[in-house]
């Protein structure tokens, strides 16, 4: 039993298709970053798990059950805090805390945990957006909830309120708090998420844990003369396995095999400059899945 | 649901705009039905609406047609906007995500709001009476007029007439704002037909067409004008007339809220939340 199951989820709007066809999984306990570009139909996807927009076919299950049984086990922000502006951010989480069923010492707990009991007596509208951002967050976590769906939690946040959202979500994470979270901060979900789904033009086009999706370490060799150098690699570890960019080879092996590489050439009379290991960025993947940049 | 009417009520009470919109309906009330009379029959308001009406006009005896007057047409827009912001507002502020993401089901928070207004709505009447009351009093003993007041039957008819007229308007605001998914549009929409289009059927169309004229008998507005002139409220009152019978006008002004709710629920639970 799944904390989010969605099968060939479709949203039209007209001619035009949202999401088209999105199978995703998120499994008990983990932090699933949910990717993608702009208008690429996560937010909408979100919206579907939540019941907020009803799914033109398709299916979406939380915890084995239809949406509108299971959002007690739920708590979200979506696409942005939204509160009653003359209310203050106390009072806001105790109004949606009687929605919720939750008690109303609740309140002071999440206003804890996202540290805002300082300003929780001041009017939402006078709020600067990262404390909008943080009663949002806290109003997710009014029910003390399983499942957590985040969108773009740190939006708005300075550098030091980012940091504290990432150690907020991976102690929640720790805690066996599922976790769907979708941001732009690529950086942010390499760091913090355990598997990540990656959806452009209304599709999933990947879902893989993060280190997967990185894949290998890359061997960087400059060299010269350049086309010799490829040449002989090529000869050496494949054809396929070997590119030259910007000037440099980038080669599909092991990194232990640098030692060896790096004495073939030399044998070769190829003057080896420089000799590393190149790590896959999430960022690089990304915009390579979804073709941007 | 008992928690999130509770919840609904709060926000309407700690709202600063409902306490603005009762404070309007009040003093309109108040100025409308008895200053301006009052003035009048002392020579102080020569030419003003109801200026002509009489002290005997705002003693206590009146005090049910006076409370009730002003819901056909000035009173009736105030509950309108009143509707429109209990519901339009969640469309405004974005909140209908926060509040459905914590899982009450829609007809579930449908529901206490209609409850809250409906509550806000009796709160409005009780308040035009309460405000009447005293005002009409202090009138009698001003002029060394009899004090006598309505029987206990005609006042709770009066109020209970009141709350129908009010949560009628409201009703037309609440499914305004769900079909129209905000505030300004419903608003301003509800109040050209309130003060505009109303008058301007009866005043102008119904008079040269029978069609209209029989139409007339099936509308809100002049229903709940039928509804106060049943019960005392005076022909010289803007929307007040006698068209139809009091049981006619409960009849269709109850029909018209029902349908008002219901197409409301309908739409809301039938709708994406965008």
């Amino acid at each position: 039993m799944f904390p989010v199951e969605t099968r060939e989820l479709t949203k039209r709007y007209g001619q035009l298709v949202a999401v088209d066809r999105v199978s995703l999984t998120v499994r008990p306990g983990e932090v699933y970053g949910f990717l993608g570009p702009n208008g690429a139909g996560k937010t909408t996807t979100l919206r579907m798990l939540l019941g907020l927009v009803r799914p033109s076919s398709g299916t979406v299950r939380l915890f084995g059950e239809d949406v509108g049984q299971s959002l007690g086990d739920v708590g979200a922000l979506i696409e942005g805090p939204a509160f009653y502006p003359y209310l203050s951010g106390r009072d806001n989480l105790r109004v949606l805390a009687r929605y919720a069923g939750c008690p109303a010492g609740r309140v002071g707990v999440v206003l804890d945990l996202v540290d805002l009991t300082d300003r929780a007596g001041d009017r939402y509208g006078t709020y600067s957006l990262g404390m909008k951002q943080r009663l949002g967050v806290a109003a997710a976590l009014l029910k003390d909830p399983k499942l957590l769906i985040l969108d773009e939690p740190t939006n708005g946040l300075d550098p030091a309120g980012m940091a504290d959202m990432r150690r907020l979500i991976r102690r929640l994470g720790a805690a066996g708090k599922t976790v769907l979270l979708s941001s732009h901060m690529l950086g942010e979900v390499q760091q913090i998420c355990d598997r990540v789904g990656v959806v452009s033009g209304g599709r999933l086009i990947a879902e893989s844990t993060v280190a997967e999706l990185r894949g290998g370490a890359r061997l960087r060799v400059v060299a010269d003369p350049i086309q010799d150098a490829a040449a002989r690699v090529r000869a050496l570890v494949g054809q396929d396995r070997v590119r030259v960019e910007d000037g440099a080879l980038e080669l599909d092996i092991e990194a232990g095999k640098a030692a060896w590489i790096n004495a073939e050439l030399v044998g070769a009379g190829i003057d080896v400059s420089e000799l590393g290991v190149r790590e896959r960025e999430l960022e690089d993947v990304f915009l390579e899945l979804t073709h941007v940049g | 649901m008992l928690g999130s009417t509770r919840a609904e009520i709060t926000k309407l009470v700690r709202r600063p705009a409902s306490w603005l919109l009762l404070a309007v309906a009040v003093v309109l009330s108040l100025t409308f039905t008895y200053l301006v009379p009052y003035a009048g029959a002392n020579g102080a308001a020569d030419g003003a609406p109801n200026a002509t009406r009489g002290v005997a006009e705002t003693l206590p005896e009146h005090l049910v047609g006076n409370s009730i007057g002003g819901l056909p047409v000035f009173a009736g827009a105030i509950l309108l906007i009143l509707g429109v912001l209990a519901v339009g507002g969640e469309y405004g502020w974005g909140t209908w995500k926060t509040l459905l993401a914590q899982g009450p089901s829609r007809l579930t928070v449908y529901g206490a709001k209609i409850a809250a207004v409906a509550l806000a709505s009796l709160a409005v009447v009780l308040a035009l009476f309460a405000t009447g009351a005293v005002t009409s009093a202090a009138i009698a003993a001003a002029e060394g007029a009899p004090a006598d007041w309505p029987s206990f039957v005609d006042l709770a008819a009066g109020i209970g007439a009141g709350w129908l007229m009010a949560a009628m308007w409201a009703g037309l605001g609440v499914v305004l704002a769900v079909a129209l998914r905000g505030v300004a549009l419903p608003i301003g929409l509800g109040l050209v037909w309130l003060m505009a289009v109303q008058n301007l059927l009866s005043a102008i169309a119904a008079p040269l067409l029978d069609w209209v004229a029989k139409l007339q008998e099936w509308l809100p507005g002049p229903n709940a004008g039928s509804l106060a002139a049943s019960l005392g409220t005076s022909p010289d009152t803007p929307g007040v007339a006698t068209l139809v019978g009091d049981g006619h006008a409960v009849a269709v002004l109850a029909g018209y809220l029902i349908l008002f709710v219901g197409v409301g629920g309908l739409l809301l639970r039938r709708r994406d939340i965008l």
